[in-house]
C-alpha cells in the first residue's frame, strides 16, 4: 500500500492530477491511498511552492503542473 | 540486442520525433501567417454580408469586432506558445533558489525580471508566497516578484505590440517593470513583516523537494507550449470576446468629444478615476487590451489609458482574497496603496509629457 499525497489548493489542475494518479494506479494494479492536501500551510511545510505537487510514501516526486503519464507510472512502481 | 543497438534505436526514434514536431511547427506557422495576412479582407467581407452600412455606428462596431476577434486569438496563441516554451526553462523552485542566494538590492530588479519569466498560476500564489518568505527572501523582493508577474506579462505586452504599436508596448514594459521594482523596494523599506498573518511568520517551510529527475528535451518543451495554448486560450477566449465587444462598442458609438472630456489629458482627475475603476474589474491582459486599443483610437490620453490597464491587470479583488490567507488587511491595504501610487505616477507622467 502506497500513500500518495496530492498538494494543491483545489484548482482544476490539482483535481486532474488526483484523477491521473488514480488512473495510473488502477492501470498498474498498485494499491494506493490518495490524500489531498489543500491547506496552504501544509503545502508549504511539505516544500511545495508550485502546485500541484505529488509525494509518494513521504517522498516528493513532482511539483508544478500536471505530471507526465509515464513518469507517474515510474514513481508508482518504484 | 546489444546495448548499442538499443541506444541507436532510441536516437533514431528521437530524431523522428524532432523531425515530426519540426515539420508540424513549420506548417502551423505558415498557416498562422496566411491567416494573419487575411484579417482585413476577411473582416470587410463579413461586414459586407450584413445588412448594415459600413460607415454607420453599427457597421464600425461590427467591423472592429470581426477584425479583432481572430486577430487577438491568433496573436494570443502565438504569444502563449512562445512564452510556454521559454518558461519551461524556469520554475518557481529555481527562482526561489536564485532569489534566496542574491543580495537584497539586486533582488528587487531580479525578482521583477523572474516574475515575468517564471511560470506560476494565481492559484499557486499562496504556497509560492510562503515558500519564498520562509526561504529568507525579503518580503519586498517577494512582492516585486508577485507584482511583475501579472503586470508585465508577455500576453499583455505582445497584444499591445500587435494591436497598439511597439512604442506603447515598450513604454508599458519599462514602466511596468519599474513599478514592480520600486514598489517592492518601498515595501521592503517599510518593514512589513509584522503584518503577515501570525502563522506565516512562525512557519519554517521544509526544503524544496528534489524533483530534478524530470528531464526535458526540446520536444517536451514544445509540448509544454502546445499544452499552454490549449489550456490558456481555452480559458481566456471568453474574456477576449467580452473585451473586444466592449472595445467595439466604444469604437462604434462613443463620440470623440465625450472621450476627450472624460479620458483626455486635460482632465486631471481621470487618472485616479481610471485606477479606482480598474480595481474591481478583473480580467487578464487579453481582455483588457482590445478596450485599450479602442480607447486610444478615440483620443483617450495615453497616461490615463495605461493607468486603467495597469490597474485592471495588477490590482484585482480575487487576488487580494487569495492573499488574505497570508497577509493581514493592513498589509493588503499597503500593497494596494503602493502599487496604485506607482500606477498614478506613470499615468500623470505620460499625460504631462505627451
Amino acid at each position: 500500500m502506497k500513500t500518495v499525497k496530492v498538494y494543491g489548493p483545489g484548482c482544476k489542475r490539482c483535481e486532474t492530477t488526483e484523477a491521473m494518479v488514480k488512473d495510473a494506479a488502477a492501470k498498474l494494479g498498485v494499491d494506493v491511498e490518495i490524500e489531498k492536501v489543500t491547506d496552504p500551510k501544509s503545502i508549504a511545510v511539505a516544500g511545495v511552492i508550485s502546485t500541484p505537487g505529488i509525494s509518494i510514501d513521504g517522498k516528493l516526486v513532482h511539483t508544478g503542473g500536471l505530471p507526465k503519464e509515464d513518469a507517474l507510472q515510474k514513481w508508482l512502481q518504484a | 540486442m546489444s546495448a548499442e543497438t538499443i541506444a541507436a534505436g532510441h536516437r533514431q526514434k528521437n530524431r523522428n520525433r524532432i523531425l515530426k514536431w519540426g515539420t508540424g511547427l513549420l506548417v502551423t506557422l505558415v498557416a498562422w501567417g496566411i491567416a494573419y495576412s487575411q484579417l482585413v479582407p476577411f473582416s470587410e467581407w463579413v461586414t459586407s454580408l450584413l445588412p448594415v452600412a459600413r460607415d454607420s455606428h453599427t457597421g464600425e462596431a461590427i467591423a472592429f469586432f470581426v477584425y479583432d476577434v481572430p486577430k487577438v486569438l491568433l496573436l494570443l496563441a502565438l504569444i502563449v506558445f512562445v512564452t510556454g516554451v521559454l518558461r519551461s526553462w524556469f520554475s518557481p523552485e529555481k527562482t526561489r533558489a536564485i532569489l534566496a542566494g542574491n543580495r537584497e538590492i539586486i533582488g528587487y530588479p531580479l525578482a521583477a525580471l523572474l516574475g515575468v519569466l517564471t511560470p506560476f498560476c494565481s492559484c499557486s500564489s499562496v504556497p509560492l508566497f510562503i515558500g519564498f518568505v520562509s526561504a529568507g527572501i525579503p518580503l519586498g523582493v517577494t512582492f516585486a516578484f508577485l507584482i511583475a508577474g501579472p503586470l508585465v506579462g508577455p500576453v499583455g505586452l505582445g497584444l499591445l505590440f500587435g494591436l497598439v504599436g511597439w512604442q506603447v508596448a515598450l513604454i508599458y514594459l519599462v514602466f511596468g517593470f519599474t513599478i514592480a521594482t520600486v514598489a517592492g523596494w518601498v515595501m521592503g523599506r517599510m518593514g512589513l513583516e509584522r503584518y503577515l498573518q501570525d502563522w506565516v511568520r512562525e512557519l519554517n517551510a521544509g526544503p524544496v523537494g528534489d524533483v530534478s529527475d524530470e528531464t526535458f528535451d526540446i520536444v517536451d518543451r514544445l509540448q509544454v507550449g502546445v499544452d499552454q495554448v490549449r489550456d490558456i486560450v481555452g480559458k481566456v477566449w471568453i474574456w477576449v470576446v467580452i473585451g473586444i465587444a466592449i472595445g467595439a462598442l466604444i469604437h462604434g458609438y462613443v463620440p470623440e468629444a465625450m472621450m476627450l472630456r472624460i479620458m483626455g489629458g486635460d482632465a486631471w482627475w481621470s487618472v485616479p478615476a481610471a485606477v479606482v475603476v480598474g480595481i474591481p474589474m478583473y480580467t487578464n491582459a487579453a481582455g483588457a487590451i482590445p478596450v485599450v486599443e479602442a480607447l486610444l483610437g478615440k483620443g483617450a490620453a495615453l497616461g490615463t489609458t495605461l493607468a486603467f490597464m495597469m490597474s485592471v491587470i495588477a490590482l484585482s479583488l480575487p487576488e487580494m482574497i487569495i492573499l488574505k490567507q497570508v497577509l493581514t488587511y493592513r498589509l493588503i491595504a499597503i500593497f494596494v496603496a503602493v502599487v496604485a501610487s506607482g500606477i498614478l505616477a506613470t499615468g500623470f507622467l505620460f499625460n504631462a509629457i505627451l
